[in-house]
């Protein structure tokens, strides 16, 4: 058994706060890696807001959000546990991000001992 | 005095379950968990004294108060009988964990602490979740072997096995029946939830078609987590949660059998066979249960069944299924998994759930089979046929297979006409 990182991509920040459909569509995409046992953790939001993000640069350099020249922003992460990365991806295919432009990035963790 | 053999024969068994318990677990905390036996004896040469002596003597007016002064006796006649032994064989026997007789009693915070110790000492988690049940079941709710037997529907040397394992751990287990305190209640709460939580679980789904053995299992169970929220201690949120899930599902009990100890589908449910008043008491610690910030798997599955003991509302499978998706998420199980795609499909049609249902991949589950049947049945035929097959080639149930083979029936007929 592998573990990916699902990352979820959005471009719009006014994309971020979904509405009470797409909560629930994201909720039964989820618990359906839950209900095949393959969600290894239910993972994070990370909040895009000034408030809540900043970036760190050399020099000290701290700016606001986490973008700065793309515009494309990290909203969240979960972690599933399958045997191939094809898998994963297939698990991703199902998500609804994709109706509003979002995207999802697949990765293998390595864990640290 | 009552006269006559029939009364005195029904009271007996009913008390033998209720004291019987009560007076081990007083007992106990007298002896120690070590000499479980020496307890169990006495409460048993009680009762048998009981039965012969009420059979000619009619049953006496206050039948609790006769047997508790039956046992003390006993007991005092068992420490005299040690003193003798002590004393002639030069303390040959360690007495030393063995309280003298001086405090024993049978009061009501007495019976009420010792019977709550018992059940803390009971809940093991060394033991497997199947001895825990067994031992629950002796100890705690009095039932003989071939009682448990029957609800487990397996081998007397089976049960007797498991027993005999489960005791040898609570003898080893250091764990102390006298000085419950506030910190082994919270350390342990949630495996004596987890007992009484599979206890109800065996009545109510049980293999048995006894519905007498059943519904037993099932009071017991709300017995004992009725008897954890009279403690401070023990009245917490998950507690309540766990009452109100056994009140939600007890107050079906009657309609989800029909005479034949078949299992009607809920849909097909004579509604009014659903007791109100388990409801309204179901409601009652549900309200309990939410007073806290706790959110716990009881809770949720307390949420599910209320949502079923409501028929009108129309959001209704919504909710089910967004209890379900938050249950799955907090723990792992493959009947929850079932559960919730049978949600699933009654908010967003069979069509879609079939992709749903497939992915679960549990093949060797006869309710995966009967859930994908389910779905298939509208959309094919013979697919649904094949899942029913599959289904009753897994399941050990008859009457199941009898639910099962009269779809297919149905099915087949449809096909023909269609």
């Amino acid at each position: 058994m592998k573990e990916f990182a699902l990352i979820f991509r959005l471009n719009d920040i006014s994309d971020f706060k979904p509405s009470p459909e797409q909560m629930q569509e994201r909720m039964n995409w989820l618990s359906g890696i839950a209900a095949q046992n393959k969600l290894a953790d239910k993972g994070n939001t990370l909040l895009p807001s000034p408030d809540s993000a900043k970036t760190v640069r050399p020099d000290n350099v701290v700016t606001d959000g986490p973008y700065t020249e793309i515009k494309e922003f990290i909203a969240g992460y979960i972690v599933v546990k399958v045997e191939t990365i094809e898998e994963a991806v297939e698990i991703a295919k199902a998500n609804p991000i994709f109706k509003i432009g979002g995207n999802i990035e697949v990765r293998e963790i390595l864990k640290r001992d | 005095m009552q006269e006559g053999l029939p009364a005195h024969n029904e009271l007996l068994p009913h008390l033998f379950r209720q004291e019987y318990a009560k007076m081990t677990a007083v007992l106990c905390r007298h002896f120690g968990l070590k000499h479980i036996e020496i307890a169990e004896d006495i409460a048993s040469e009680t009762f048998l004294k009981a039965s012969e002596h009420w059979a000619i003597n009619g049953i006496p007016n206050n039948p609790t108060a006769w047997l508790y002064t039956v046992a003390k006796n006993k007991t005092k006649d068992y420490f005299k009988h040690i003193a003798v032994f002590e004393t002639q064989i030069k303390q040959a026997l360690k007495s030393g964990e063995i309280d003298s007789e001086q405090g024993f009693e049978f009061s009501h915070q007495h019976l009420a602490d010792s019977q709550l110790a018992m059940i803390f000492a009971v809940c093991n988690p060394t033991n497997s979740t199947e001895s825990q049940i067994c031992l629950a079941l002796q100890i705690l709710c009095g039932f003989s072997v071939e009682e448990i037997t029957n609800a487990f529907l397996t081998k007397t040397e089976t049960i007797k096995k498991r027993l005999h394992r489960a005791r040898t751990n609570l003898r080893n287990d250091d764990f102390q029946i006298k000085a419950l305190s506030e910190t082994e209640i919270k350390l342990r709460l949630d495996t004596v939830l987890k007992t009484l939580y599979l206890l109800f679980n065996e009545g109510y789904f049980s293999k048995t078609n006894n519905q007498v053995i059943r519904k037993e299992l099932c009071s017991e169970a709300v017995r004992l987590a009725l008897f954890l929220t009279e403690n401070p201690l023990t009245d917490t949120p998950q507690t309540n949660a766990l009452l109100a899930l056994m009140c939600f599902q007890s107050s079906r009990l009657e309609a989800r059998t029909n005479d034949k100890g078949e299992t009607i589908l809920f849909d097909k449910q004579d509604k009014t066979l659903w007791d109100k008043s388990l409801i309204e008491k179901g409601n009652y610690y549900f309200v309990n249960a939410c007073s806290g910030n706790e959110l716990s798997k009881y809770h949720l599955e307390a949420g599910i069944a209320y949502w079923h003991t409501t028929s009108t509302d129309e959001n209704k499978w919504q909710h089910i299924l967004e209890l379900y998706n938050q249950l799955i998420l907090m723990e792992y199980s493959p009947v929850t998994a079932m559960n919730r795609t049978f949600a699933f499909a009654k908010v967003h049609g069979c069509e879609k759930a079939i992709p749903e249902a497939e992915k679960l991949n549990l093949t060797e589950s006869n309710y995966y089979h009967e859930l994908l049947g389910y779905l298939y049945a509208d959309n094919d035929i013979d697919k649904a046929i094949d899942h029913y097959e599959q289904a009753i080639k897994l399941t050990k149930s008859k009457t199941e297979k009898q639910t099962l083979t009269k779809e297919i029936e149905r099915l087949n007929k449809k096909k023909s006409n269609g």
